[in-house]
């Protein structure tokens, strides 16, 4: 058995930033990452990002992370990264069990930030399991991370800001985007990144979806279709797109299972993206010194993983009898934050959802 | 429509140019229709001339009396929604962000499109500029002819 | 297909690493996943579904979903978008449930 006064599950944005606040008021942690490298979904993230200037604001993505990377092994004897590590087992008494390159190994922590993050979903329709069809965020690895292009000639599904942001990125790595269909009657992300769409000559159709993908062992051709004020397929408004790759962009659910396992009380929230833990003001679940950051605990943008981060590394540390040496006015500025960056219009169902979580 | 497509009316886009008499100096357009919560044109303006305030989702509001159109505001803008554009006489000079390869040739033209993308004028490039502070964001210099002010936003790729 | 130039990114295609796939010898880069070495390559069919033999190829890249499963070096379910390449790796399509022992 290892012992950490900390363990943080999880090495993207919102686990780095809470390791960092926690080194800061003089708590080691143990950050565990299942990918063989931090940094979640920052690495591939090749646009600039929104938020204030606490929040790195026209950052580029990849830079944001190796920012948030270097916070981290600037104070390597406080924090220390375990990856290609994955989280197998969370049991009572805060009983961590991981899986590292082929060792069982398991860890006892007086306290745990979860910031396991969220996933890409599915969508249903016919041939969905074709190769060729990919969730977006996978296409942006490929492409971002990795260098290998996804298609030719591709249409995405789904007009949230990944969906809009995914096109851009096909665009600039040479990518025909042939269309961004979305079911739903509005374009669901911001519209600067549906604008820069349309004048680079890609084609936006609202109340479309996707109802059929063809092809033997690639995807080589799809049927989208126009949908009513039921999301039923409209017969007759069938159309055939020739592509070679498709994206699937319609949401992403948090990775919350592990948290399910110990035992954590859980709700379904359409609204944070799928099945979140329910936590008090402090981001504590109904397991005692079990806290949550990030998109496992509602989906929203890496911006407020980041400051959630900071936020429960903060509280944790108090909780451990390390208070940080500014933690009054840390408090104040964490929270203000994240009000400021879901007081608007896009905030909304992040609002509500959060209401149906808190104890 | 913006919301169902992503093309603002010609009504907003008004909404975002300075008077007529004002552009004989380059001027920042902030084509930002939206309550998102973002604010680097703001904090990155050297004149302070673009306002948001505490409420980081209010839309930019540009002071054309103290704009200079440097076009810093252009390349920080997470959206790539500014542009500047000075008129001189009958021809226009608009500065774009952009973000793809190749660059486009300085002397040479290209298509000048509109916000449907549909090509309207030619758009002759006279300056192409990068440099570190940019972080990637190319800012081409494009000259039009006047009268498409209010509707060039950018150049087809070559 | 490797971006050869990008705006943002530069890619720099330096260590070749050589494995097998399918009894084929063929290359990666270093850095590479085997999902995202096989994918430059143009294979875009990693398994197969077990009971419809339904082609599969990768979807989330994040270790998520299973549809990369492939066996490697005798070893069958190794999520392949997120197992990195190594020099002399053996790689195969899964065929079935994969054996363990």
């Amino acid at each position: 058995m290892i012992y950490h006064d900390l363990v943080i599950i999880g090495g993207g944005p919102a686990g780095l930033s809470a390791a960092k606040v926690a080194a800061e008021a003089g708590v080691k942690s143990l950050i565990i990452e299942r990918d063989f490298k931090v940094g979640g979904q920052l690495v591939k993230q090749t646009h600039m990002f929104f938020g204030s200037e606490k929040q790195y604001a026209s950052t580029r993505g990849i830079n944001i992370a190796n920012i948030l990377i270097d916070d981290v092994f600037n104070k390597s004897d406080y924090i220390e990264v375990m990856t290609e590590a994955t989280v197998v087992g969370l049991y009572s008494d805060n009983i961590i069990t991981v899986l590292c390159k082929e060792k069982y190994i398991k860890i006892k922590a007086k306290a745990i930030i979860v910031a396991t993050g969220a996933s890409e979903k599915f969508l249903a329709f016919e041939n969905n399991d074709l190769p060729g069809i990919y969730g977006a965020g996978a296409v942006q690895t490929l492409m971002n991370v990795h260098g290998v292009l996804p298609g030719q000639k591709v249409v995405m599904v789904g007009s949230g800001n990944i969906g809009l942001i995914v096109s851009y990125q096909l665009l600039q790595a040479g990518v025909d985007v042939v269309r961004v269909i979305e079911a739903a009657k509005n374009i669901g992300g911001y519209k600067v990144h549906a604008s820069k769409l349309r004048r680079l000559g890609v084609e936006i159709k609202t109340g479309q979806s996707i109802k059929e993908a063809i092809g033997k062992d690639c995807v080589e051709k799809i049927v989208v279709a126009e949908l009513d004020n039921k999301w039923e397929f409209i017969e007759g408004t069938e159309e055939e797109i020739e592509v070679d790759a498709v994206c699937i962009s319609v949401g992403l659910s948090p990775l919350s299972s592990v948290l399910s396992m110990g035992g954590a009380q859980m709700k379904y929230v359409a609204f944070l993206g799928g099945t979140v833990p329910m936590i008090d003001k402090h981001h504590e679940t109904t397991i005692n010194n079990v806290f949550v950051a990030g998109d496992v605990c509602g989906v929203e943008e890496a911006s407020s993983a980041i400051v959630e981060g900071y936020y429960t590394g903060l509280l944790v540390s108090e909780r451990l009898g390390f208070k940080h040496p500014n933690h009054e006015e840390l408090y104040k500025d964490f929270k203000n934050q994240l009000a400021n960056l879901r007081s608007g219009p896009f905030g909304k169902k992040t609002r509500l959802g959060l209401k149906e979580i808190l104890r | 429509m913006l919301k169902t497509d992503g093309i603002p009316t010609k009504k907003q886009v008004l909404s975002r140019f300075p008077n007529e008499e004002l552009l004989d100096r380059p001027k920042a357009i902030t084509e930002c229709y939206e309550d998102i919560p973002c604010n680097p044109c703001s904090t990155s303006c050297p004149f302070d001339a673009i306002h948001i305030g505490e409420d980081i989702n209010k839309q930019p509001k540009v002071d054309f009396d103290k704009c200079t159109g440097c076009g810093i505001c252009v390349f920080n803008c997470p959206g790539l929604a500014i542009m500047t554009v000075q008129v001189i006489e009958d021809r226009a000079t608009f500065k774009i962000p952009y973000e793809f390869l190749p660059y486009p040739i300085v002397g040479d033209f290209y298509p000048g499109v509109d916000r449907s993308s549909k090509v309207i004028c030619d758009a002759l490039i006279t300056k192409v500029v990068i440099n570190k502070k940019q972080d990637k964001t190319a800012l081409v210099h494009v000259e039009i002819p006047a009268e498409y002010i209010h509707e060039f936003i950018t150049i087809r790729r070559p | 297909m490797r971006i050869k130039e990008h705006p943002i990114l530069s890619f720099e295609y330096e260590k070749e690493i050589n494995f097998v796939y399918n009894g084929k010898q063929v290359y990666g880069y270093h850095g590479d996943t085997i999902a995202s070495a096989l994918h430059a390559l143009g294979v875009k069919k990693l398994s197969q579904s077990i009971n419809k033999k339904r082609a599969r190829g990768f979807y989330c890249a994040i270790g998520n979903c299973a549809s990369c499963n492939m066996v490697v070096n005798g070893k069958p379910n190794i999520r392949t978008c997120v197992t990195l390449l190594e020099e002399g790796m053996i790689v195969d399509t899964q065929l079935n449930k994969g054996e363990l022992l």
